[in-house]
């Protein structure tokens, strides 16, 4: 495979895609598909195929396309690619499949009714990198991600530039890690470029285990192959031969569109020995997650990816240094690499044009609770919360007044009212007590109980603590058990105390990054909702009706 | 051999290049509480009982797992770690059942040992009181999980002195428990050796001889280990 080639097919497929009538493509990400989009999407391809109509109308499979609570959606394109007619269909079931096909495709007239609006803000507010392609290209098709600009980026790295080049571009770009924490992504490669070691390896972090996040999901299974380009970007850029992809196995459609992704790869030489006639030799392998949320931390996963207990290890070493079996590894988190391919073809001064001062480009979130537009978005690093909840999320559905939103999980914490407008980028949401996190971002109206969300995300920890440190296995118990009893109407004001200690003790001094932020949910909600606390302690009663003590309050006391 | 030179409790020591804090504060005479550590094993820097503060980092270091380097600040007592320690300890307490009365390792128990230097005489933390089991089918050992504090000596004493890797953790979070081979009986283990190292180095009464009433267990000797290494790698046979 070289340039030539590459574009040939491309080209080629873009040509045939042009002389259909008709593009309809059916998003089977994993939402959909848990509300019945195969089905749709047999029921128009056989209609499709009763019409006589097979050559003129191509009908095919997509990955998600964000706007989850509304699936099934289908997209109809019609005319030239460039300046195209294009439907976008929501809520579609098999019955509303047959009126599509037989009104729209066959008769040439849309539905008046199952119409997305495209000049929504969902649509019109969002800016995508990420997800440029998701939701658009037939995820197990390679030669459809291809004519959408796949492994050009690959291409012209290594045929035009240098590892060193490559490198600077992504430092370039600002681009920070999108697992949570925010490392400067250019300053990690650099580290693992440096160091010396026989082997280096990629790891792609597809562990994603916050309660109501699926960014990294839709990413990998609407996109497989940005992925997989953006690890051998990274590869090349470090000097590294293997990378592997760590997916959990409650993503066996992810799972599944990257096998395939890989074996496609591999066939054209876009994975392997001598990419694109070079001297560049990448291999990738997927790794499955076993269920512990604690392998999404690094040293834990590169345990796991060892065949090992998912533990993790103190560091220093950091795995730049000592890594997977000992040798240099760079890991990064699903989004951050997804990037790669885009700042590589369209430079890192481009990307670093997006977003904020110290926080570039766009970032993805899985909007969760109680808002109307649940499903995935990408918006520009800096938008505030207001405008991501109230505008592109729809706002709040039933009419209810807007409490808090979640971000970062069970490292993260919630953020009242107040501080709506807010950008979003990782200074800003650190300094109200919570973090971007990877991008989960749960909203709650007036019916949620603040003491019951810390309570819960506790719960999460105290369960998917390793065990290994004394403060994160006993102390998230401990915890866990003094919000249960305020919860409960059982509360004594010393017992905040006792939760400020043992906050400050797992933060403290707790072996990584899980038990380090497990206090946070809870520190965030006294912080931001003490009132609820003294509630549910002094006057026996949950201001939400959510926690046992406002049903019984008059029983508790007695 | 090169030497660094840092500061330990506002005293200035020198050190080997490479060594570990903990090392240092052994050598200076500093007292460190310790519980996963057991010299001759690997550190794994799990108990965080031997954090200490270094000067610019944000971060507490273990000292068992953090090398001294040119000009560290260290502080080893100041009031929050001793804090941090006491409610390690009781943490520990209020996990699994330590009665000490009826404990064969009464009076010789490293946790015990710990909670009195430390001053503790009374846990304000809920007891969790785990039903856990015991298990008496080894013709020799019991391993009674009520007095465990999976610090793991068992597990790297088995793996890296005996090389038979009979112990490992299973489970997750407060329902870890050390198991022999895949969580089969003791007495059924296919892989030990009866050799009775996890007996010797168990800190608690968790691994003990049979036939041993409260207080009995008092033949644990953890130097062994060093006679074994300096046998080992020094050819020195001397006890």
């Amino acid at each position: 495979m070289n340039r030539e080639e590459l574009e040939a097919l491309a080209a080629r497929r873009r040509a045939a895609d042009g002389e259909r009538w008709h593009r309809v493509s059916v998003c089977c990400g994993s939402g959909c598909h848990s509300m019945g989009a195969e089905q749709v999407l047999a029921t128009l391809k056989g209609e499709v195929g009763a019409a006589g109509l097979t050559r003129e109308v191509q009908v095919h499979a997509s990955g998600c396309r964000g706007l989850c609570a509304a699936g099934t959606l289908v997209e109809v394109e019609s005319g030239p690619a460039d300046g195209a007619e294009r439907h976008l269909y929501v809520g579609v079931d098999p019955e509303v499949a047959v009126r599509i096909a037989r009104e729209h495709l066959v008769d040439g007239r849309p539905l008046s009714e199952h119409h997305a609006d495209p000049s929504d803000p969902f649509f019109a507010r969002q800016q995508r990198i990420v997800l440029e392609s998701a939701g658009r290209i037939d995820p197990e098709d390679l030669e459809s991600c291809l004519a959408a600009g796949a492994y050009a980026a690959l291409e012209k790295a290594v045929s035009e530039m240098t590892p060193a080049e490559v490198l600077a571009e992504v430092t370039a770009s600002g681009l920070r890690g999108r697992g949570g924490a925010g490392y400067p992504t250019g300053l990690k490669w650099s580290t693992v470029a440096k160091a010396a070691g026989d082997r280096k390896y990629v790891i792609c972090n597809g562990d994603e285990g916050d309660p109501g996040a699926f960014m990294d999901r839709s990413v990998l299974d609407g996109d497989p192959h940005r992925v997989l380009e953006g690890m051998a970007l990274a590869g090349y850029a470090v000097g590294a031969e293997q990378g592997y992809v760590y997916v959990r196995a409650e993503y066996p459609l992810a799972v599944k569109r990257l096998k395939i992704a890989i074996k496609q790869a591999e066939r054209l030489q876009l994975l392997g020995n001598r990419i694109f006639d070079s001297g560049f030799n990448f291999r990738v392998d997927i790794r499955i997650g076993a269920g512990a949320f604690v392998c999404g931390e690094e040293t834990a996963l590169m345990a796991s990816v060892e065949g090992k207990r998912g533990s993790p290890r103190p560091r220093p070493p950091w795995p730049a240094q000592r890594g997977l079996f000992g040798q240099p590894t760079l890991i990064n988190n699903v989004e951050t690499l997804a990037n790669v391919p885009a700042i590589v073809r369209r430079g890192g001064a481009w990307f670093a044009g997006i977003g904020t001062a110290k926080s570039k480009g766009t970032k993805v979130f899985a909007l969760a609770g109680k808002v109307r537009h649940t499903g995935l978005i990408e918006v520009p690093m800096g938008t505030t919360l207001r405008e991501i909840i109230f505008e592109v999320g729809g706002g709040i559905p039933g009419g209810r007044a807007f409490k808090a939103a979640q971000t970062g999980g069970p490292s993260g914490g919630c953020i009242p009212a107040s501080h709506l407008d807010l950008p979003v980028d990782y200074e800003s949401l650190a300094a109200v007590g919570s973090i971007m996190g990877s991008g989960g971002l749960i909203v709650m109206d007036e019916t949620s109980c603040m003491v019951d969300v810390a309570r819960y995300f506790m719960g999460f920890c105290r369960e998917e603590s390793c065990g290994k440190c004394i403060p994160c296995r006993a102390g998230t118990v401990q915890m866990h058990e003094l919000l249960g009893k305020i919860a409960a109407g059982r509360g004594e004001l010393d017992d905040l105390g006792r939760l400020e200690e043992l906050a400050d003790l797992l933060g403290a001094a707790s072996l990584c990054g899980l038990g380090q932020t497990a206090p946070n949910p809870v520190l965030s909600t006294l912080r931001h909702f003490k009132d609820e606390y003294l509630a549910h302690i002094e006057e026996r009663r949950c201001p939400a009706g959510v926690c046992g003590a406002g049903a019984r309050a008059e029983e508790v006391r007695a | 051999m090169s030497v660094v030179t840092l500061t330990l409790d506002g005293r200035p020591v020198s050190a080997r290049e490479g060594a570990t804090l903990l090392e240092v504060c052994q050598e200076s005479g500093v007292a460190l509480p310790t519980l996963c550590h057991l010299d001759g094993l690997s550190d794994v820097g799990a108990c965080r009982l031997c954090l200490v503060e270094v000067a610019g980092q944000r971060k507490l270091a273990a000292a068992c797992v953090t090398q001294a380097q040119e000009g560290m600040e260290i502080t080893t007592g100041s009031e929050r770690l001793v804090r941090y320690r006491r409610q390690i300890v009781e943490l520990l307490f209020a996990e699994r059942n330590h009665v000490c009365a009826v404990c064969v390792a009464n009076g010789h128990c490293d946790l015990q040992r710990l909670a009195a230097s430390l001053g503790i005489d009374h846990v304000r933390y809920a007891y969790q009181h785990p039903a856990l089991r015991l298990d008496a089918s080894h013709p020799r050992f019991v391993a009674d999980h009520d007095r465990c504090v999976l610090c793991t000596r068992c597990v790297r004493v088995c793996d890296e002195i005996e090389g038979a890797h009979t112990w490992d953790v299973a489970g997750r979070a407060a329902g870890c428990q050390v198991v022999t081979d895949l969580a089969a009986p003791w007495g059924e283990s296919a892989s030990c050796t009866g050799c009775g190292k996890c007996v010797q180095v168990c800190p608690t009464g968790a691994l003990f001889e049979k036939e041993q009433a409260a207080g009995g267990m008092l033949s644990k000797h953890r130097d062994f280990l060093t006679y074994l290494k300096n046998a080992r790698e020094k050819k020195e046979w001397l006890r």
